[in-house]
């Protein structure tokens, strides 16, 4: 970004113009693109992917009338929903209340600032880039404390509570799982995490030895928690706590709160796929600049999306787990696991200093395994369901 | 359940959840069950039902005898028919007949006792509308003579085509030894 606006200054575009405004004005000018361009789309389009895809894997159709298939159906509920009242209880802390949302779209928004989009598509590529990502992941928690402290509700105030306690908790887990990476690369810039791996599965961190296969795990599961994820949702837990934090909202500032957690959702995907997926590495094709950004930015989003779908799935799949279950989880399984991994990992690169290929491609060929045998698992219960519809063993009237 | 170390605790949660995704992932690839009603569907719900089904009364003024047996046997008077006698052919004139729909609640008692099967339920079954009085069902707009069967046997093609599936609307009620429930008061 900066080499780019250097290189239009010395051509000499905006003369007389101080160089400190040129980058100020380059930078809202990128993060209004960013924002408009991408996170809108990104937010709008999972609220749709996700209902169509909860629908198929609970044997229904899922929106598909508005626009072809549907695809036009959560611009509809966003203007719904902009243009609905936004009512503020009488007896809320109005500023606080009122600003809440758009705490919690900042701590989203600004993880945008380093998360790279391929080798020249960054907004600011930050030496310290993963220390500013946990900083302002933070600000969430800000913002929903502040949100359920103000609605001067009690299912509001449990709920912001609930969600503080879970995302400080599980904050520690994913920060400790981002360890292993920071030592194997030495670096906390993401671009050089990222060209530290290669394009190839086995070249990624995630293969890299048995440590980081088991962090990657751990990282998305707390991922998940601090995104206020199902299994992990329960500040919005709806039998208990009727929408928790976002109870009162109504309009802007209720679509403001969802498209954040829409949007963190792929910010949990792009960030694992630049620490343990080989961010937006591919093999070298081209020198045409245009083509290589164009395929290392399908590259990247389309790992990261994969991610994004697989939380969808996994909303679907698992219940909710109840409080004690919560903390249980971080602080007596992640916690500990991940301070084995990060000693693991430390007295791996003590015996192998530059990493181990074999081993590399033998976890890889683990991975593959485990896939494979995942998608046998699948053609059983298909084959399954198949005989109870269609052969002797007939158990549910309905099928 | 017999309790778990906790080796036994992290490999039954990676085991489940494993199985539960690739169970998710089965319905995902199977077809949906919904059945998109009503604009979305290969036939007409209505053309699926059965001869019997119950759905709103319909009335074949053609065949009707204006025997007023169904106004009778209506147990909350939701049909109302005007007929009177004649005085110059001798026949009845049905002046009236009004069915609220609704007050029906669809028990099929009218159509029972009906001795050709005029009054008869149809599959239709979509009777919203916008107010009340629009559910009332006038069949007669101008006054017309009642149907009288005859001696020598129905010789109108399309009057014998009604006659034929009000018949058979009528042995539908009948029970399994060729009695009409009407047949056992009468014996009684």
């Amino acid at each position: 970004m900066q080499d780019f606006l250097d290189s239009l200054i010395q051509q000499g575009y905006f003369s007389g113009v101080p160089r400190d405004v040129v980058y100020a004005a380059g930078m809202i000018i990128a993060g209004a693109i960013v924002l408009l361009v991408f996170i809108l789309n990104v937010a709008g389009g999972s609220t749709f992917i996700e209902r169509r895809l909860w629908a198929r894997i609970q044997s229904r159709v899922g929106p598909n009338r508005v626009g072809p298939q549907g695809v036009l159906q959560w611009l509809v509920d966003g203007i719904k929903l902009v243009m609905k009242e936004d009512i503020i209880p009488t007896l809320a802390d109005r500023p606080l209340f009122m600003a809440a949302p758009y705490v919690v779209m900042m701590g989203f928004v600004a993880t945008f600032v380093v998360l790279p989009f391929g080798s020249r598509l960054v907004i600011a590529d930050m030496n310290v880039g993963l220390v500013y990502l946990t900083a302002v992941t933070g600000l969430v928690v800000i913002g929903i404390l502040m949100a359920g402290w103000a609605s001067n509700n009690k299912w509001s105030l449990i709920g912001g509570i609930r969600s503080a306690a879970q995302i400080v908790s599980y904050e520690i887990p994913s920060g400790l799982s981002v360890f292993p990476i920071v030592l194997l690369t030495g670096t906390l810039s993401l671009q050089g995490i990222i060209k530290a791996q290669g394009w190839a599965p086995w070249d990624w961190f995630l293969f890299a030895n048995p440590f980081t296969f088991v962090a990657f795990f751990i990282f998305f599961t707390s991922a998940l928690a601090e995104g206020n994820r199902t299994p992990f949702d329960l500040p919005e837990a709806e039998s208990e706590l009727v929408a928790g934090f976002v109870t009162e909202y109504s309009g802007v500032r209720y679509l403001i709160f969802f498209m954040a957690e829409w949007g963190n959702l792929y910010v949990i995907g792009a960030v694992s796929t630049t620490l343990f997926l080989g961010g937006w590495q591919i093999p070298h094709l081209s020198d045409n600049v245009v083509l290589t950004t164009v395929l290392e930015f399908v590259t990247f989003f389309v790992k990261a999306y994969f991610w994004v779908l697989v939380a969808m799935w996994v909303r679907a799949t698992l219940p909710r787990v109840r409080v004690d279950q919560l903390m249980t989880v971080c602080w007596k399984y992640l916690v500990p696991i991940s301070f084995v991994n990060m000693l693991g990992v430390a007295a791996w690169m003590l015996v192998f200093p530059t990493g181990n290929r074999v081993v590399s491609f033998l976890m890889f060929l683990l991975g593959v395994s485990i896939v494979t045998y995942f998608f046998r698992r699948v053609f059983f219960h298909l084959r399954r369901a198949h005989v109870r519809e269609h052969g002797e063993l007939r158990l549910s009237p309905l099928s | 359940m017999k309790q778990r170390g906790y080796l036994g605790n992290i490999i039954d949660t990676a085991k489940t959840v494993f199985d539960g995704m690739a169970v998710t992932f089965s319905h995902f690839v199977r077809r949906p069950f919904t059945v998109q009603y009503p604009d979305r569907m290969d036939v007409r719900v209505q053309d699926t039902l059965p001869f019997r089904y119950r759905g709103i009364l319909e009335v074949d003024l053609e065949i009707c005898t204006g025997c007023l047996a169904c106004e009778r046997a209506c147990p909350i008077d939701c049909i109302i028919i005007d007929a009177k006698k004649d005085p110059q052919t001798k026949g009845m004139v049905l002046t009236r007949f009004d069915i609220d729909m609704a007050k029906c609640m669809y028990c099929g008692l009218c159509s029972e006792p009906c001795p050709t099967g005029s009054i008869h339920h149809t599959p239709e079954f979509e009777g919203a509308d916008y107010s009340l009085e629009s559910l009332i069902r006038r069949f007669v707009k101008d006054p017309v003579v009642a149907y009288k069967p005859k001696k020598a046997g129905e010789d109108d093609p399309e009057i014998l085509e009604m006659l034929d599936r009000g018949l058979r609307y009528v042995e539908e009620f009948a029970s399994p030894e060729g009695k009409k429930p009407g047949d056992e008061e009468e014996a009684a």
